[in-house]
């Protein structure tokens, strides 16, 4: 038998120069290694495919005149300018309507509801499953409840609105309770134990010290919403708005509609006029997403 | 002004003879009968223990022994955890802290409170200090004032009043639990609670803590919860000994008071076995 003494005084009993290809540089992890720079690589080209497909096509029609005209029987005169404004003002709207709903419903489900209580448990189980359903369905949400509520003119800059914000609210409330979750538990008690309340140590201890996580998942959710075009048909979006929208009950038209309309058209000079107005969508989700990473470096835990 | 170095030198201090605890105690708080619950797990069971005013008592005992459980129901701050449950008697001057009406909000801001690990708030040095006085709604004539005076208290008045506006997160860790220490005093407690405040601090910081709750002994009382017998026998007045003992039926261990005392007579003359046997460090 080798005891460790006899190995310690002795010669090495296994020399560290095996002969063999060294184990790191075998097949299978080459292989495996392979695999992963090509899965990269697809995700890569794709978008790479995307903008550069988007941009030939639109580059041509990319200019002032695409943030200043209306839409046109022509596509030499037409512009996005109200799809611009439409989408400004929904996604504004949205944002109001949505963050201090969802903070606040994430505020009471982490820092003041019996998390094991059955009806907290039901609520948590499905905010989590909203966030999954098709954002189609959250349109017909919102068309049932303005017909509900006696709406005649669903396409409304207040109905777009809603059924965004019912899209994203179970997003920001999992972003925020993430944001909360991750404040110690240690400056609850600092908080507490100084003869602050529950309230007062939500406000000035917890609140502030999750603004960063709540900003950076608001504004991904809010893209999110920039993007979507379904539950906007379903409230019977104009797809061709010739003003700008200028209320809550202005009659609107978005990007992602505009978009969708140009790109049904017969003439070529519409496609080139849909691909330019992507060039628009993606700048402004890169725009919001930078945003949102700059918030993240920006205001990194310190503890 | 005072700082830690004018306190008595440290061979004096370290022989933990120089405490000489009065024959007769002027208890600020008495524990009675009490037990503390987990749901149906009984942590601690029938603890009486009393705190003297101006004293330092150490609770000490290996893990799982229930001394920690019982420096948070001194606050209140167990009602924070769900379904903790006190039964028996906390009295502070005289008055039931869990008795109806009592609001622990004023329990905890009488009684305060410094953790385990450094927990600055991530702002300022003097928002940290001036955060209690605020939420608490005290009256305050000059809150400057009032945060020179906790910070001078606390010894760490010299290290930072050039810096009072720069985040506490860039002080050292020794400086941030007296930066904890001098919050805990800024909306006057009458007893300060110090669970294990040495525990993440290296020998100097740790020391200059010790020194410091010898000054404020002056004017609080402290109860501290340690890991470290000879830093029991260094700073306390009085030294309670805790232990984990199996209760019946189940496999759960429950904390019981094995044995209180001056920290003198528990050091030199055990009278219980397991107390001598933990001191002697044949167990825990």
């Amino acid at each position: 038998m080798i005891s460790l003494q006899d190995s310690l005084a002795g010669a090495p009993t296994m020399p560290l120069k095996t002969g063999e290809t060294p184990r790191e540089r075998r097949p299978a992890p080459m292989i495996f290694l392979v695999v992963l720079w090509l899965s990269l690589l697809i995700a890569i080209l794709s978008l790479l495919t995307l903008i550069v497909n988007i941009v030939l096509e639109g580059g041509s029609r990319f200019g002032l005149p695409l943030f200043t005209e209306y839409p046109a029987s022509s596509p030499d005169r037409a512009g996005a300018r109200p799809a611009i404004l439409g989408s400004i003002w929904v996604i504004g709207v949205t944002a109001v309507l949505t963050i201090p709903v969802g903070v606040a419903a994430a505020v009471h489900l982490e820092e003041f509801a019996d998390k094991k209580h059955w009806f907290n448990r039901v609520i948590e189980l499905n905010v989590q499953n909203l966030a999954a359903v098709p954002s189609i369905i959250y349109g017909l949400l919102a068309l049932a409840f303005l017909a509900l509520i006696g709406v005649r003119d669903k396409n409304i800059v207040i109905g777009g609105a809603l059924a965004l914000s019912l899209l994203i609210l179970p997003v920001i409330i999992i972003a925020t309770r993430e944001a909360i979750r991750a404040v110690p538990s240690e400056i609850r008690d600092g908080s507490l134990a100084l003869g602050a309340t529950r309230w007062q140590t939500t406000w000035r201890q917890v609140l502030p010290a999750s603004v960063p996580g709540i900003a950076t998942g608001s504004i991904i959710a809010l893209s999110r919403a920039l993007g979507e075009a379904a539950p906007l048909l379903l409230l019977g979006a104009l797809v061709f708005v010739s003003f700008d929208p200028n209320g809550l009950l202005s009659g609107f038209t978005t990007l992602p509609i505009q978009i969708f309309n140009w790109t049904g058209r017969p003439q070529e000079g519409f496609h080139e006029l849909a691909a330019a107005a992507s060039i628009i969508l993606l700048g402004l989700l890169l725009l919001m997403n930078g945003l949102a990473i700059y918030i993240r470096n920006r205001y990194q835990k310190r503890w | 002004m005072s700082s830690s170095a004018d306190a008595a030198p440290m061979h004096l201090r370290a022989t933990g003879q120089h405490q000489v605890a009065p024959e007769v105690m002027r208890p600020i708080m008495e524990v009675e009968n009490v037990d503390v619950y987990y749901g149906d797990f009984r942590a601690v069971s029938e603890v009486n223990l009393d705190f003297g005013l101006n004293e330092i008592t150490a609770l000490i005992g290996p893990s799982g022994c229930g001394k920690s459980t019982i420096l948070r129901s001194l606050n209140r701050m167990n009602d924070l955890i769900e379904g903790a449950r006190v039964e028996g008697e906390i009295r502070f001057h005289g008055e039931n802290i869990y008795g109806k009406d009592v609001d622990p909000i004023e329990v905890r801001r009488r009684i305060g409170m410094v953790f385990q690990k450094p927990n600055p708030f991530p702002k300022s040095i003097y928002d940290n200090i001036a955060y209690g006085p605020r939420v608490t709604g005290m009256k305050v004539q000059s809150m400057d004032d009032l945060v020179e005076d906790s910070l001078t208290r606390a010894a760490l008045w010299d290290e930072v009043k050039d810096k009072l506006k720069q985040s506490a997160l860039g002080l050292s860790g020794g400086q941030q639990q007296r930066l904890c220490i001098a919050r805990a005093i800024s909306v006057r407690p009458d007893v300060i609670l110090m669970d294990e405040p040495c525990a993440s601090l290296d020998p100097i910081a740790t020391m200059r803590i010790e020194d410091l709750m010898q000054e404020l002994r002056e004017h609080y009382t402290i109860v501290i919860v340690t890991h470290n017998m000879q830093q029991a026998a260094r700073v306390a007045d009085r030294t309670a000994f805790f232990t984990a003992q199996p209760s019946e039926g189940n496999g759960d261990r429950t904390g019981l008071l094995v044995e209180y005392g001056t920290t003198a007579q528990i050091f030199e003359d055990p009278q219980d076995k397991r107390t001598e046997d933990y001191i002697s460090g044949r167990f825990g």
